[in-house]
């Protein structure tokens, strides 16, 4: 039996987003979202984390800091993509220091499409997430 | 009853009362803040995912500082439950918590390092506390052990209420709920992001969980002494205290480190120290 799909411990990191995405990131934790029903805990530290939940697109100065970020979690591990920005580099795709979505650094999971992503679809992503870590450690084991 | 089935009963018994604890009181804080909160067994799921992730060694002192950690507390509570001489029993838990600070210490990153200092301030304000409440609870039973105390045809918390008071204050502390920059509790946003685990993941992190459940459960057997007539009373009080606490660290999410470090040694002192110094002169 795996304890994985039930206590899926979240690392959020905004890369260059607008913080529109983030704002949505914190409203699941609030009262009306309250994604701790699920065993979510949001841990601000990558070596507690099972899911890397990236809003924003990949530019110059923080592509270190994402790979950092992955490199530090124990394995198994999913990346969550959230918003237009983190699956594409969004609106802000054409801008000189955008080098694009997410999956420019990083093997992405899975992409939560909206500009901004809603709660709803952030949970959805999440539970979706909470499979690919699943079949990792199925792999892994 | 043989003590030594009390003692192995403790080692077996107290992480389920732990764990069921840390689940009661993820729901209680989530309806503070109007949410439904994580199921009651979250607290199982969580040490189970942490045992099935991949650890991470930093350096090879941290998993049997770690391992001595749980065993120490275990043995803290087997011994307390199993009769040996109370005194002895709170030396033993000064220790059992000194080598998480210990394992914490031995890592290279600044969070860790900060979050061991501070884990040793948390130490140096409560552990001379638990050495005097032992001593008093000794005094006014005549008795050294656990069983002699439950025996004992003295009440004591109407001996030690300032004792008692004191504890509350304390337990704030040793249950990881206040002071929030130190605290390892689930909330999110710590400050210092944990800092004592920050560089434990997998069952290092699982460890340190086990480690509070047996904690929890010391401390339950602790509130058991001053209710000595009868254990239910005694859990019922140690019910009571633990719904405070989870009051008061939902209301007061800002208080500091330096604050209770001052704070509990004022409060020790008068309440507990108080509480003694008018035993001796009342007699
Ligand atoms: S997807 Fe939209 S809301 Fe989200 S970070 Fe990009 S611009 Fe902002």
């Amino acid at each position: 039996m795996s304890f994985f799909s039930k206590s899926p411990w979240i690392l959020h990191y905004d890369a260059s987003s607008c913080n529109g995405c983030d704002i949505e990131v914190l409203a699941c934790l609030t009262p009306l979202y309250d994604v701790e029903r699920f065993g979510v805990v949001n841990t601000g530290n990558p070596k507690h984390a099972d899911i890397l939940l990236i809003t924003g697109s990949v530019n110059e100065r923080n592509i270190d800091i994402i790979e950092n970020l992955y490199r530090q979690m124990p394995d198994p591990k999913v990346v969550v993509a959230v918003g237009a920005c983190a699956c594409s580099g969004g609106i802000f795709a054409r801008a000189y220091n955008i080098q694009g979505g997410i999956d420019k650094v990083l093997p992405v999971d899975v992409y939560v499409p909206g500009c901004a992503a809603r709660p709803e679809s952030i949970i959805d992503g999440v539970i979706k997430g909470i499979g690919a870590l699943e079949m990792k450690r199925k792999k892994s084991a | 009853m043989n003590p030594i089935v009390y003692a192995v009963l403790f080692v077996l018994l107290a992480p389920v009362f732990g764990g069921l604890l840390a689940g009661i009181d993820r729901i209680a804080s989530a309806r503070m803040q109007s949410r439904v909160g994580p199921p009651l067994l979250q607290p199982f799921y969580d040490l189970g995912k942490l045992l099935q992730k991949d650890a991470r060694q930093v350096n090879p002192l941290v998993e049997p500082l770690l391992l001595g950690h749980v065993g120490f507390m275990a043995a803290t509570g087997a011994m307390l439950v199993g009769g040996v001489d109370l005194i002895f029993v709170a030396f033993v838990f000064a220790l059992a918590a000194l080598f998480l600070v210990l394992a914490a210490g031995t890592v290279n990153s600044p969070y860790s390092f900060t979050g061991a200092e501070r884990e040793l301030v948390v130490l140096l304000a409560a552990e001379p506390f638990f050495i005097l409440m032992l001593a008093a609870i000794c005094k006014v039973t005549d008795a050294s052990s656990y069983q002699g105390v439950l025996s004992s045809a003295v009440m004591v918390a109407p001996k030690l209420p300032g004792v008692l008071l004191a504890f509350t204050f304390v337990a704030t502390i040793k249950l990881r709920k206040s002071p929030f920059d130190i605290s390892t509790s689930h909330h999110a946003h710590q400050e210092l992001v944990s800092g004592l685990t920050s560089d434990m993941s997998g069952r290092l992190l699982a460890y340190v969980e086990m480690a509070h459940w047996y904690e929890s459960a010391i401390l339950a057997s602790f509130v058991i002494l001053f209710f000595n007539w009868s254990v239910p009373l005694g859990l019922l009080a140690f019910a009571v205290i633990y719904a405070a606490e989870v009051l008061v660290d939902n209301s007061t999410s800002r208080a500091k480190w330096q604050l209770v470090l001052r704070s509990t040694w004022a409060v020790t002192l008068l309440l507990a120290g108080g509480n003694v110094l008018a035993l001796f002169l009342l007699k």
